[in-house]
């Protein structure tokens, strides 16, 4: 690896302002298991501050991203994601997607994000009734959102899945909604794993602040682990947020 | 004491991989005389009232909130004394 500003060109501004870290905090629920990727990730991609932040947790004020990982919160009793999304946690990242800050829900997360009605749509069971656990082809559909930007629209990444309900669902009038407003952030591209409406992988909210996936980025930083395609949804985001703060603290 | 029974089914217009794979496997039994499968969940729910309007409240403020998910889910439910 060289230096980290020939890595991150946004970092090349270190000699001539001070530049903040930008705190992320990776939600732990009982029953979360991708929480140590995604820390991981945030750690050796981005080399920023990174917290694991308990369900129970009431203050969520220090953190500029979110990341609600994957895994079976709460069993995934009654439907993913159902109990989880009324963890005191949440009522937290409600307030951060309200004020502007980053949300990210991957698999698990994208499913209590749905319950929690901070994204649009629900989840079902995967057509073909199996749990789907391998590399898939991904089609970046919006690259203006804070989480993507550092993707060429279209163009198409491999990033592993690993649900058994991931078979997205919204109603036409959704849809159409999401389709007009840009909000379909990943397709699936060739085979469509579990069904989903509109091969739909990824969305975001209106604002473009929340994103839920159900592939897993933090599975794919490094190509130890098959692909790196994912770096770049993080790099995204911590440039993202120093170009909004570095703006902010010009003036 | 009353008890509520709840039953929460997946709309009819969205679909449901269960139903469809245990309507196949029905059909490879032989049963043809069976058109669809839909499933869904049954829940019983013993309240410590006897006031049935006011439970009536509670328990579609439950399935509002929890009990399911109307994205893609219907509920409806019973009241009985015990």
């Amino acid at each position: 690896m060289g230096e980290i500003k020939d890595v991150y060109p946004i970092m090349r501004s270190y000699e001539r302002k001070v530049v903040c870290d930008m705190n992320f905090a990776v939600l732990v629920f009982p029953g979360s298991n991708c929480d140590i990727d995604c820390y991981k990730a945030v750690e050796q991609t981005l080399q920023q501050p990174v917290d694991y932040v308990f369900h129970t947790a009431t203050d969520l004020s220090k953190y500029d991203a979110i990341i609600i990982p994957g895994g079976f919160s709460y069993g995934d009793y009654l439907r993913s994601g159902a109990i989880a999304r009324f963890a005191p946690v949440m009522n937290e990242v409600q307030k951060a997607a309200a004020e502007g800050r980053y949300v990210i829900g991957i698999c698990n997360g994208f499913q209590i994000l749905l319950e929690s009605g901070l994204l649009p749509g629900a989840m079902r069971r995967n057509e073909s009734l199996k749990f789907r656990c391998h590399q898939t082809k991904l089609r970046v559909e919006n690259n203006e959102t804070p989480f993507t930007h550092e993707y060429a629209k279209g163009e198409v990444i491999d990033i592993p899945i690993a649900h058994g309900e991931g078979n997205y669902y919204c109603d036409e009038e959704t849809l159409a909604k999401l389709r007009a407003n840009g909000q379909i952030v990943f397709r699936y591209e060739g085979v469509n794993p579990n069904g989903s409406v509109d091969d739909i992988a990824g969305i975001c909210n209106e604002q473009g602040n929340v994103v839920g996936m159900m592939p897993h980025p933090e599975r794919a930083v490094d190509q130890l682990l098959g692909s790196e395609d994912g770096k770049r949804m993080f790099t995204s985001i911590l440039n993202a947020w120093r170009e909004k703060h570095d703006a902010a603290s010009v003036r | 004491m009353l008890r509520a029974t709840v039953y929460v089914t997946i709309k009819q217009n969205v679909l449901d991989p269960q139903g469809k794979a245990v309507q196949g496997a029905l059909h490879a039994m032989g049963f043809d005389d069976v058109n669809s499968v839909r499933i869904g969940k049954y829940m019983e729910l013993t309240m410590n009232t006897t006031d049935r309007a006011a439970a009536e409240q509670r328990v579609t403020e439950m399935c509002e909130k929890l009990l399911a998910n109307t994205v893609i889910e219907d509920y409806r439910f019973d009241l009985e004394e015990v």
